[in-house]
Formats: C-alpha cells, structure tokens, sequence
C-alpha cells in the first residue's frame, strides 16, 4: 500500500509567536513538525507495519521544512517530497490544497494521511479541499483506522461518539491526536534518515499557478482582554469564596 | 441587497443552534435563503423561516445522512450555479467545515474560516478572525466570489422574528460517484447528561488534575452544580477525555454563566473558546498562570482537595 503522510512546519506550539510587518505570522523563529502530523506519521507507519507498501511524506514550505520531512524519516518513512518555492510563501487554504493535489497525484497513493488540523492555522480545510481536488473520499476525524484489501474504514469521532465510516481506496483520511501515540526516532532511525531522499520541486513544476488569495488582511487589532479580578490563596476559605460567587451569578 | 445563502445543517433533524446563530447575523447583511438537507429538512425549513429565510431549498434524499460531504457538495455547487450568492455562510463545526472545504475547493473559490463576525463592506465581506493564536483579531477581506466563510459557533444569540419561509424543492441528483464515504454505523458512548455547548456552568480540567483517574472528581461537581465536564487541549491529546470534550479554538466554544478552569494555565488556544462566558473562576497551582489574569475569582491552590471540598458544599448548601 503506497501511503502519503502530508507534514508541516510549525512554530514551536511551546514557543512564543510573533508577527511579521506584513501582519503575517513569523516563521523564523523555532520551528518543528507539526505535532498532529507526528500522529499522522505514526498511523501511517502503523498501516505500512500490518499491509506493507511506502509511507511517503510531502510538505510544502521553505526550504528548512526539510527539517520537519526528516522528523518524520527518522521515525520510519521511506522518502520525502518537499514543494518549495517563494512564490508560495504566505499561500491560503486553497493555493496550499492546490500545490500538494499536483504534488500527490503524482505518487499515485492508496491512501493521504493528514492531520485533522495544524497547530498554527487551526482550520481544518485543507484535507476536504484536498480531497476534492484529488478526486477522493474523505474519512475524518479517525481515532482509529482499520484497512481491509481496497476497503478502508475509521471510526470517526463525533460529540457523543464516533461513527463507523468506510470507503475504497485511494482515500483521504484525517487523523486526531487520539490515533496513535507517535514513536521516538531511534538513533538508528536518525542516522538511516540522513541517507533518505527528499525530492525538491518547485511549484511551477507542478503546473500550478498562483491565483488570487481567498484573503486580504486589512488590519490586525488586539483581541479584547478580559481583566483580572480577584486572585487568593486558598486557607481553606476558598471553598466558602467559590460558593458566594456562585451563589451571586445564580447558578446555586 | 446581497444575497446570503446560509448551510442549515441538521442534527437528527432538527436545525443545529449554530445554523441558527448564522441565521441572526444573514438578517442583517441582506436578503436570506438557506438549505437544509437529509431527514427532517422540510420541518427544519420551517423553523428557518422563523429566522428569517425568505427561501429553503430542501432535499430529503437519505445519501446526505449517509455519506460524508460529497452529496452536500454536489447540492451546494447546482444551488451556486443557478442562485449565486454573494455570501454562503456555514457554521464552524467538523460537518460544516468538510462540506464548505470541498465546495471552495470546486468553485475555486476559497474562504475565510473560524470568523468571530462578518460585515458587509464595499460591496462585498470582511470577516473578523482570531489571530496570533487568539491574541488578536485580523480583518479578512473575503476575494473569492462567491465569499465563503465559517462563522464559530456562539458569536451570535439565535433569536426567532417570525416569518415563513418559501419551501423549494432541491433538484439534485447525488450520483454513485459522490456514495462513496459511507456512514456504516453509528455509536453513541457518552451519555451526556449536560450538552457542553448549552451548559449554564462548565466545569474544566487540565494537565493539573494530574491524570484522568482524578476527572470523576469534576464530574461529581458538575453533577451537583447542573452542568457539563470540558477540558484543555492538552488533556485531549495526552488522551485523558475524548476529543468531544475539548474547549478551545480546535475544540467546543462555550459561554456559560459560570466557567470553573480547573488545573488549566489558560493558553490562548483554550481561552479563545471560553473567554465570553459571564464569569470565570480558576483554581490552580501556579498564581503566575494566564488563566489568572483573566478570571473573576482565582484560587491559587490544590485542585484535587478543593475540588471534592467545593461538591460537598454545594450538595449541603442545596439540600440546607
């Protein structure tokens, strides 16, 4: 089964973000492979474990995003695919799911693991426009991934539950943290990383042009902060203090 | 007048709140229709017409309850090409946001996701989105036409005016070729007792409840006060309570009366799902937490002692 894990480099979700002149979020500070992405990784590699086949990643960003695809190498993927190019740098939702379509077609996968969403974007919408543009089904919000032949089936998380959904392959699938606890890379993994190919192309290899963004930002103001009020050590009258303010909003 | 196209989704039948919300700010931006699909989508219509559509497009074939995405899909881009809106809004919720990703995708449209508002400006949208993690807020002018944008649950009060709205008939056909991710089954785990997004208190718990042996302490708390359990990102991922629990910007927006931060330091991906409740209060072990500085009463102290103190409390102050 040929599996294609889409990874990205994010800030440091531990590290403080900052922002660019052009109101664009900076990513020159320290960055890492997206922690959901490690989980992707880690299912994918799962997959390839029980079915056996190729776990390939592809990432689209500048080129140290190399660094993020080799995280992903050292854990166990066979080979990374890197799109770089200026011309993409500050790409939306759309020009993104665009860049890696072209550059996933190409593998001809089975199956496209992705995050349920980034760390720093946090929307969501890349796996369904890239499933649209690939031409797949998608099968979300998997906590679990069972593949049977040409048949792939996830149970996927819902407010009270979860629902069995299937589907043949090729597929897409978003992953939740929940999926998979992700492997440390070994040292043996590192050094075995180091020797992998990652394929560099650009973006007008791909064929794909930059249109339009879906987006202008026209301002950035700070979002309005709630003010502290009061603060105590808990003596043991913390208890009493609680139940005053709860008694005061009328919820007791 | 523009023309804003609202995606009702229903949840076994019935119009989700967040639909309804949507419908409160369609009003003010222009002339409103919407479309509801799956079982149930003739009543829904009804109910959006109270809201304020002047037109329900309905459709109750059996493969948008069935299938993910793809069927809707196929709805929303036939409604597009004969009605073009100027604006589709959808809610911020895991269906809505499928359907609308694959949609921008076909139109080629793009969209504005996780909005906090929309307003109509020069003739066309410019969103306001959480920003820098929350910390700010960015104005996004929508480019693509039509402009397409998510809106977070509870950004604004579903409030009926009346009104009936014009039921149509969808003319749609879902083909073989979008029956493809199919919904086998369906399983209910949690029984909740106290739906998290309609909780009048919301109690919440982090990495400092020390690990998921100690959340029936919040239950039991919750139980007594009336409301529902949440929790942190962080508690989520580590796979201490399931992803259906998680307050935040990837998870549940909530606005209760009264929002109980338990063992939470307050990053801004968790706030910015919980910062509009009426009243906050946090019991942690750190007085220099983020959760400090924005909460009505902070308790600087062990949770797992205060918690189960705080229940008995309440329990003799109900039944004193």
């Amino acid at each position: 089964m040929k599996i294609v894990v889409t990874v990205k480099q994010v800030p440091d979700p531990n590290s403080n973000l900052t922002l660019e002149a052009d109101n664009t979020i900076s990513r020159e500070k320290e960055v890492v492979l997206d922690p959901g992405d490690e989980c992707g990784v880690e299912e994918g590699l799962q997959l390839k474990e029980a079915h056996g086949g190729e776990v390939i990643l592809v990432s689209m960003g500048p080129e140290r995003a190399k660094d993020a695809i080799r995280k992903g190498l050292s854990m166990g993927a066979d080979r990374g695919v890197l799109i770089s190019d200026a011309s993409l740098a500050g790409a939306d939702a759309l020009l993104t799911a665009r860049v890696l379509a072209a550059a996933i077609k190409q593998e001809e996968p089975d199956l496209v693991i992705c995050a349920t969403e980034s760390y720093d974007g946090s929307t969501g919408m890349v796996p369904p426009m890239l499933a649209e543009l690939l031409g797949f089904p998608q099968l979300t919000f998997a906590k679990k991934v069972e593949v049977d032949g040409s048949t792939v089936k996830v149970h996927r998380q819902t407010a009270d539950g979860y629902q069995v959904v299937e589907a043949s392959t090729p597929a897409l699938i978003t992953v939740t943290a929940a999926i998979a606890e992700p492997r440390y890379a070994s040292l043996k993994g590192i050094m075995a990383a180091r020797s992998k190919e990652i394929k560099q192309v650009a973006a007008s290899e791909l064929g794909v042009e930059k249109g339009q963004p879906a987006e202008t930002i026209e301002g950035v103001v700070e979002a309005e902060a709630r003010k502290a009020g009061e603060v105590i050590e808990d003596d043991g009258s913390a208890v009493e203090k609680i139940v005053q303010v709860l008694a005061a909003a009328k919820v007791l | 007048m523009p023309s804003i196209l609202v995606y009702a989704e229903l949840s076994e039948g019935k119009v989700a709140t967040t639909s309804l919300e949507l419908m409160t700010k369609a009003r003010e931006l222009g002339d409103v229709y919407a479309v509801a699909l799956g079982a149930g989508a003739k009543t829904a219509a009804s109910t959006l017409g109270k809201h304020g559509a002047k037109v329900v497009h309905v459709s109750e074939d059996s493969a948008f309850d069935d299938y993910v995405a793809e069927p809707a899909t196929d709805a929303l881009a036939s409604l597009y090409e004969k009605e073009k809106p100027d604006l589709i809004l959808f809610g911020f919720t895991p269906d809505s946001r499928e359907v609308a990703g694959r949609l921008a995708a076909r139109l080629g449209a793009g969209l504005i996701s996780n909005a906090l508002d929309v307003v109509a400006k020069d003739g066309g949208f410019v969103a306001q989105v959480p920003y820098f993690g929350g910390a700010k807020v960015a104005s996004m002018k929508a480019n693509g036409k039509p402009a397409i944008v998510l809106i977070r649950p509870k950004s604004f009060e579903a409030s009926a005016k009346g009104g009936t709205a014009e039921v149509k008939q969808l003319d749609v056909k879902v083909g073989d070729g979008s029956k493809r991710a199919h919904i086998a089954e369906r399983v209910v785990e949690a029984s909740e007792k106290v739906k998290l997004e309609e909780a009048r208190i919301v109690i919440s718990g982090g990495r400092g409840m020390g690990g998921p042996q100690n959340f029936p302490l919040l239950e039991e708390l919750a139980n007594a006060l009336g409301g529902a359990v949440g929790a942190s990102r962080a508690v989520v991922d580590a796979g201490w309570v399931p992803y259906s629990m998680q307050v935040g910007q990837t998870g549940k927006s909530v606005r209760p009366g009264v929002y109980i931060a338990v063992g939470i330091s307050g990053a801004m991906q968790h706030t910015v799902g919980m910062k509009t409740s009426k009243i906050i209060i946090a019991i942690n072990k750190d007085a220099e937490a983020p959760i400090m500085k924005m909460a009505d009463l902070g308790v600087v102290g062990d949770a797992l002692k205060i918690v189960p103190a705080l229940t008995a409390a309440v329990k003799a102050k109900k039944n004193g």
